[in-house]
């Protein structure tokens, strides 16, 4: 999967949490989930889950707590699945 | 000085209607909310009828975000939220997530358990070992507070808000802690009321206890019997209701609708003493709630015009007859009219106090009793305490200015508030 396709699906996944509209609409590899897109943080954990359903990976306690950017997401869901 | 305490919105979902207007037009035609649940017999229940509130999905998003309903599995948060959002703006206010923070409302919203079926989600999870796929919901919808921590957030209330529990008696404590707090000047408004999940495992003890009618299933709008002589347990019910009490001061201020005034009342346990258990009343308790209750209202009893009984359909129904007629010292026609919702609804549990408080706030506002509906053949034991005519059986007109509403719980604990017609004096 390429980089831009699990951006794609990142985007869907995280927009039902997003409580700022704007820095939604200009997601990016450098979007960070609570600076830019206001997500609660109680919230990362439903996301990681999606996230774990929607690639068929599971996420450990270290990898999850550096999930906090689409950077960073993507890099984590890249390795888990090539691993 | 003491605040004198009105009620100025209601929001209620019943079984037999959901909202006002539903709702009042149900209990003034006597309709029951009571059917059967396919689901209560394949699960082995003797008892296989209920009440349980209509909600659309339509309707769910009217009231929560498409995020608040993500995982969302918990029903007395539902009613909860729609009854108490409904009673807030029937009160005149306005629901914006970005109101200021509002130091001078508070809320008291009660149930039993809260988010029965989310719970048992997360037990299913857990035992297979899978304790991190819980998410972040599970622990606002289980815990006993996630109804008013739901509701603090969507109102913006800066005042106490918090949750109570004592079993059936809910409802009626939350609007006397309510109603204290703004008569000692410590909140201009709460938002007090409570609410019941419809679900196979809130009501399964009550099956399992045996307190819950089996001869009905074939007639379920029958099965439901405050008062009568072939009662034979109480139905289950659900839903949730909610009152919006204000200081007068602060409802006229605001020009707003006063349905009643809330006079006094009390709260009290029988201490499991004097024939009281865990699960029977100690009726000296309860007579004494009662009394005391018109003490703190400053009335007499003669004053009383009408009574909402708690009177589940068991055999404890003349018990609850014969605590009010020594209460009151008023028997046969001297006796006020008398009715219980559960005739209708069935038996709410923790949402009970709420609904129930209600309907008896309407049938003051709009000058009406309700009728007893399945009561064509009152008790004996209640017929040598009261006259026949002092239990409607059909909707009576009739000037209500005094009503007493009671509710009683198991752990011994009692409930009783005396509400007023509004008058400046």
């Amino acid at each position: 999967m390429t980089k831009e396709e699990i951006i794609k699906k990142l985007t869907t996944i995280v927009k039902p949490y997003v409580q700022n509209e704007e820095g939604f609409k200009n997601i990016s590899e450098e979007t960070d989930f609570i600076n830019d897109l206001e997500i609660n943080s109680a919230n990362l954990v439903d996301i990681i889950l999606d996230v774990e359903d929607e690639f068929d990976i599971e996420i450990d306690n270290d990898a999850m707590e550096k999930m906090l950017s689409v950077k960073a997401t993507v890099a984590i869901i890249q390795e888990k699945m090539n691993a | 000085m003491k605040n004198r305490v009105v009620i100025t919105g209601l929001g209620v979902v019943a079984p037999n209607g959901v909202g006002l207007t539903e709702f009042t037009k149900a209990i003034k035609s006597g309709t029951s909310g009571i059917t059967f649940h396919q689901e209560l017999k394949d699960k082995g229940f003797s008892c296989c009828i209920g009440g349980i509130p209509t909600i659309s999905e339509e309707k769910k998003n009217e009231y929560l975000t498409p995020l608040q309903l993500r995982g969302f599995n918990s029903t007395s948060i539902l009613y909860g939220v729609i009854s108490g959002i409904d009673a807030w703006k029937d009160a005149g206010f306005s629901v914006d997530e970005n109101s200021d923070l509002d130091y001078n409302s508070g809320l008291i919203f009660g149930t039993g358990t809260s988010g029965i079926e989310k719970f048992r989600e997360a037990i299913y999870k857990i035992d297979d070992q899978n304790v991190r796929r819980l998410g972040s919901t599970s622990v606002i919808q289980t815990m006993a507070s996630g109804i008013s921590a739901y509701l603090g957030g969507i109102l913006g209330f800066g005042n106490q808000v918090t949750t109570n529990s004592s079993a059936c008696t809910t409802g009626t404590e939350a609007l006397l802690m309510g109603f204290e707090r703004i008569k000692n000047g410590n909140a201009k408004r709460m938002l007090v009321g409570s609410s019941s999940d419809s679900s196979l495992y809130t009501w399964g003890g009550f099956d399992a206890m045996r307190v819950m009618t089996y001869k009905h299933n074939q007639t379920p709008e029958k099965g439901s019997r405050p008062m009568s002589a072939t009662a034979s347990g109480f139905v289950p019910g659900s839903g949730g209701g909610a009152l919006v009490l204000e200081s007068l001061e602060s409802a006229l201020e605001r020009n707003a609708t006063i349905y009643a005034e809330v006079l006094g009342g009390n709260i009290n346990s029988g201490g499991q003493r004097n024939g009281g258990t865990l699960t029977a009343p100690n009726a000296t308790a309860v007579q004494k709630c009662i009394t005391d209750a018109i003490l703190d209202a400053n009335i007499s009893a003669d004053e009383i015009d009408a009574i909402n009984g708690h009177l589940t359909a068991t055999s404890k129904d003349s018990l609850e007859v014969e605590n009010w007629t020594k209460a009151l010292q008023r028997t046969g026609t001297n006796f006020p009219l008398i009715n219980s919702l559960k005739s209708m609804v069935g038996h709410c549990l923790s949402g009970a106090g709420a609904i129930e408080s209600v309907a008896s706030v309407l049938q003051i506002k709009e000058q009406f009793v309700f009728p007893n509906i399945n009561c064509e053949d009152v008790h004996p034991e209640i017929l040598a305490l009261i006259a026949a005519d002092k239990i409607p059986q059909k909707t009576i007109e009739k000037n209500i200015n005094i009503l007493a509403k009671a509710s009683f719980g198991f752990g011994d604990v009692n409930a009783c508030v005396i509400f007023k017609k509004y008058s400046e004096f």
